[in-house]
């Protein structure tokens, strides 16, 4: 059973520009399989929230069911989280959203809980532009059943039991460009240089930034002839860019070779900075991105990095013209129109 | 025909196509009646379409203030030929059929024990206008015209009815009024009026309105501050939303910034749609929905994790003829049951009742406060006949020295002087209702992780059956408090004493009344029972048990509210005897009178 870890911060130990421990950031210990993907993950959404000094009490976690679902109990103990009901935490992210426009909003998913029985609330938060974080753990199967195939299972990939998967898988990422997601990433549980960045600049961006993440099930997907496994996984890896994150205020120290690099400015004033493998990588070119991805998708590739930003997409508070201050904050005064109004009101049908 | 005038006391039907525009040229002629100081009351019975079907709109005019549909048509106004020969059969002997006969009527469809009255509506309107769509539009003032002059009503009140209505486009209003002459002088010139039925002024109606319930409850909303609706399109319940978002366009937008106070949101299904109020809810705004029974099939999953992992939700059911996509437009009490125990598991929910629309206004009002109090899902239980039709009710009214009730929750100011852990689901104050937080209230105190899956006192998962079976008491003891939050039944005893009962609840109230009244000329007394919301407040109980037996009217086939009465009470069966009404039309006194005053237990019970 999960218990709390002992606070014990070393004298070595460095605080944040907000004064927190990394520790702070943690929360209780893991009750997943040892070596499951999804813990890896977890751990470098502690590293990105500690490394851009986010307030924990400043953000809001929301997951499904799932043993992805679960993580958000295994980080930032000090902010609130929500384990909701499977493949609807979009819409309670949603909710929590335009309740509240000031604070960050990181979903935790799984891809049985996105791309099967979550898939239409998906599909519509990024068409909202919900600005929330989400990410997807994608280990190809069902891990908290006991792994049955996902709908993003490839075609062929080999389950534990030994049978051939006859359908074709969900792309969350294709999906995701083609519904116009502003930001639009893949990473691997096993790669943390590439993931703790990615999640960083996700966090400051404006609107709906998407993150599949694949992270092998040790216990019922890492078999021979399983394309989420972390051997399949790491024959095939190939990134489109290196992705370094430059929080507002510091200064750009990153040195990319002249020529390689994209530098990317967010709302609030942040950077991410690119350093292009593919040497005619745009991660503003939508075209291109949803070209390469197909590419390697042929070549039987697992393309990573960022494929697609836009940093100028409209916010679902800004599309509903909502108030600047959060509406849980309005107050009667604010709200209540009141009796002399109710007069007029009741003259209407009379 | 030799008559004696029966003064404002009918029911008069309009026979329509639909989307034809008689929708609000019936209104208006509603609207005149209740201008006049007249009781009235208006039901809409329109097909599940859009264009072309029959539907009638049926006008019920009492002195004594009877609202409730009544059983005998006295006027049908017969506009549309295809139900034409229903239209005919469905007059009550003795009364009038008023038609176009622009067309000659069929021989066959002749009755001799009713009055046929002929008015070329639609040759006159052919003759003085020009479009097709005029000619259809203006048909429909021509008969409110004609039928005005027939029964009497007063002119002017119509004319001040017209230019209200066309306040904003004044070119519409002469068009109008000349085809409200047109009727008028026709029946001027060609024919005996006033007819048996007829009206006169009266003063029945200060400190009334006339509205609709689901309109009463979005503005009701507004009023409780809520600030998000997330919604999907369903009959009867869209015109709450329309109404919540029509006010909240005029009353919460900030002046200075142009900003809306509110949000809006038409989700992608009722899942999407709860699942938003709940993430909302737990973030500390007021946020509701809007459905009718399919939708709350939808919302179950997510009526469970509100009720467990107690987060506040109101939730407006305006019911309709179910199962399945059922009777969509058509009047039913039959999600009681569906509702007081959505969701798997072990559930309850509360759910409170109004019967007019002055009580949706108040009771959605109600609803935030005692969501947010109690922490817990809430429906606000009413039908289509409550929710769409106008009915003649109490002008609405708000407390402005009343303060929302938010209930629980721990400010940052308590958080900060709070020494003790915090312990979300911790039974504090032994009313069973715990402390809660809002996400981003302080930096270090109060967070904590909400599921679905079972959890301690201070929010930590565990499997421990004894933790979980703690936490479900705890949860039954905080269903005691909400029944001292809820309205109390309504005990109206009769004046002689009696050992005979009536219960009812929502749109049965106006029928009720009428019947109870039947019975009383019939030397019948009850005692009245007026549920308003579950669980039922003590008095229920209390009354019944002096009783020998009560009539429990349900709009449903099953007597929902009979079996919900029995196992939550455990009353004897035998005592409760259904009066029901289940083919989507609103029950009527005529009726209920009928199955009480001719019940064989009414021997059985007078005996003592
Ligand atoms: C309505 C509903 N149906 C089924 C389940 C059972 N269930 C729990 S988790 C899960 C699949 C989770 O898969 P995924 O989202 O990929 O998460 P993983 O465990 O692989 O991380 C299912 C089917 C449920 N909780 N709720
Ligand atoms: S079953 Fe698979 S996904 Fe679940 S915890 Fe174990 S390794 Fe991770
Ligand atoms: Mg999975």
């Amino acid at each position: 059973m999960s218990y709390i870890k002992p606070q014990f911060h070393h004298p070595e130990l460095k605080k944040n520009k907000v004064g927190y421990y990394k520790t702070d950031y943690e929360g209780v210990i893991s009750t997943l399989c040892a070596g499951c993907g999804h813990d890896s993950i977890s751990s470098a959404i502690v590293h990105a929230c500690y490394e851009i000094s986010l307030e924990p009490h400043r953000l809001a976690k929301l997951s499904g069911i799932g043993c992805s679902s679960k993580t958000p109990a295994y980080f930032l103990s000090n902010s609130h989280g929500f384990n909701s009901v499977h493949g609807r935490m979009p819409s309670v992210a949603t909710g929590a959203g335009l309740a509240n426009r000031d604070l960050i909003y990181m979903g935790i998913s799984g891809d049985g809980d996105t791309a099967s029985i979550g898939m239409g609330q998906f599909v519509h938060a990024v068409r909202r532009n919900i600005n929330m974080v989400y990410i997807v753990m994608n280990n190809g199967c069902y891990g908290l059943t006991k792994g049955q195939d996902s709908a993003t299972a490839d075609f062929g990939s080999i389950s534990k039991s030994g049978s051939e998967n006859p359908y074709t898988a969900i792309d969350l990422v294709g999906l995701a460009l083609e519904l116009n997601a502003g930001f639009v990433g893949r990473s691997f549980s096993g790669d943390k240089s590439q993931l703790v960045p990615m999640i960083k600049a996700a966090l400051s961006h404006p609107g709906f930034a998407f993150i599949d993440v694949i992270s092998p099930c040790v216990t019922f997907n890492n078999n021979q002839g399983s394309t989420k496994s972390y051997s399949y996984v790491r024959d095939h890896i190939e990134a489109t860019s290196v992705l370094d994150f430059v929080p507002f205020e510091e200064e750009i120290k990153v040195d990319y070779e002249d020529g390689t690099s994209a530098e990317l400015e967010l709302f609030n004033g942040s950077k991410i900075v690119l350093s292009k493998i593919s040497s005619h990588w745009d991660p503003r070119n939508k075209i291109l991105a949803k070209k390469y991805l197909n590419e390697s998708k042929e070549n039987g590739q697992i393309l990573t990095g960022l494929f697609y930003i836009d940093t100028e997409t409209e916010s679902f508070h800004k599309k509903l013209n909502t108030v600047t201050t959060p509406l849980n904050k309005l107050s009667k005064n604010d709200l209540c129109p009141g009796s002399s109004k109710l007069t007029d009101i009741n003259k209407t049908f009379m | 025909m030799e008559q004696e005038s029966l003064f404002n006391d009918m029911v008069i039907r309009f026979a329509n196509v639909n989307g034809t525009g008689s929708a609000s040229a019936n209104e208006m002629f509603a609207k005149s009646l209740f201008k006049m100081g007249l009781p009235v009351t208006a039901k809409n019975i329109f097909p599940s379409n859009i264009q072309g079907l029959p539907t009638w709109y049926e006008v019920r005019i009492s002195e004594k203030g009877y609202l409730g549909r009544r059983e005998g048509i006295d006027i049908i106004v017969a506009v549309n030929p295809q139900s034409l020969e229903q239209d005919i059969k469905d007059v009550k002997s003795g009364g009038y059929l008023i038609y176009d006969n622009s067309k000659l009527l069929y021989d066959n469809y002749k009755r001799e024990d009713i009055n046929f009255i002929g008015i070329p509506m639609i040759e006159m309107s052919a003759q003085n206008y020009n479009s097709a769509r005029h000619q259809q539009l203006f048909k429909n003032i021509i008969y409110v015209g004609a039928v005005a002059c027939l029964i009497n009503m007063d002119i002017d009140t119509i004319k001040e009815v017209i230019t209200e209505q066309f306040k904003s486009k004044e070119k519409l209003i002469p068009p109008n009024f000349k085809a409200l002459d047109l009727g008028i002088n026709y029946v001027r010139e060609n024919l005996n009026y006033p007819i048996k039925y007829c009206v006169k002024k009266s003063n029945k109606t200060d400190g009334k309105i006339i509205i609709d319930g689901n309109t009463a409850t979005g503005l009701g909303a507004v009023y409780a501050g809520a600030t998000m609706m997330a919604w999907y399109p369903i009959t009867p319940s869209t015109s709450v939303a329309s109404a919540f978002e029509k006010y909240c366009k005029k009353l919460r937008v900030d002046p200075e910034t142009g900003k809306n106070k509110y949000a809006f949101i038409q989700a992608e299904d009722e899942l999407a749609a709860i699942g938003m109020v709940i993430g909302a809810n737990w973030n500390g705004a007021r946020a509701f929905t809007a459905t009718s029974g399919p939708g709350v099939s939808l919302m179950n999953e997510f009526i469970g994790l509100s009720y467990f992992a107690e987060i506040p939700v109101v939730l407006i059911n305006v019911q309709r003829g179910g199962p399945s996509t059922g009777m969509p437009t058509r009047s039913q009490q039959a999600d009681v049951i569906s509702c007081a125990y959505a969701s798997h598991g072990d559930t309850k929910h509360p759910m409170l009742i109004p019967s007019t629309p002055t009580e949706c206004f108040e009771y959605t009002a109600k609803a935030f406060d005692l969501a947010e109090r109690s922490q817990t899902l809430v429906f606000l239980l009413t039908d289509l006949d409550l929710g769409m039709n106008n009915h003649l009710t109490d002008e609405l009214s708000w407390d402005d020295t009343q303060e929302y009730d938010r209930g629980k929750v721990l400010d940052e100011e308590m958080l900060e002087r709070m020494t003790e852990k915090f312990g979300r689901y911790l039974d504090v104050d032994d009313d069973g209702i715990p402390y809660r937080t809002i996400p981003g209230t302080h930096p270090t105190k109060g967070a904590y992780f909400t599921r679905g899956t079972s959890r301690d006192e201070y929010a930590k998962y565990t499997e421990d059956g004894k933790v979980y079976a703690k936490n479900m008491d705890r949860l039954s003891k905080k269903w005691d408090t909400i029944k001292a939050l809820v309205p109390s039944a309504r005990i109206h005893s009769s004046d002689q004493s009696t050992k005979i009962g009536m219960l009812y609840y929502g749109t049965s109230f106006y029928p009720s009344t009428e019947a109870t009244d039947m019975l009383t000329d019939h030397g019948i007394h009850i005692t009245k029972i007026e549920i308003k919301a579950f669980p039922f407040s003590d008095n229920v109980k209390e009354t019944i048990d002096k009783l020998d037996f009560v009539f429990v009217v349900d709009q449903n086939r099953d007597g929902q509210m009979r079996t919900l009465l029995i196992n939550e009470l455990n009353i004897d069966p035998h005592k409760l005897i259904s009066v029901l009404n289940y083919d989507g039309t609103p029950i009527t006194a005529d009726k209920i009178f009928k199955e009480i005053s001719s019940h064989k237990v009414l021997d059985l019970a007078t005996q003592n």
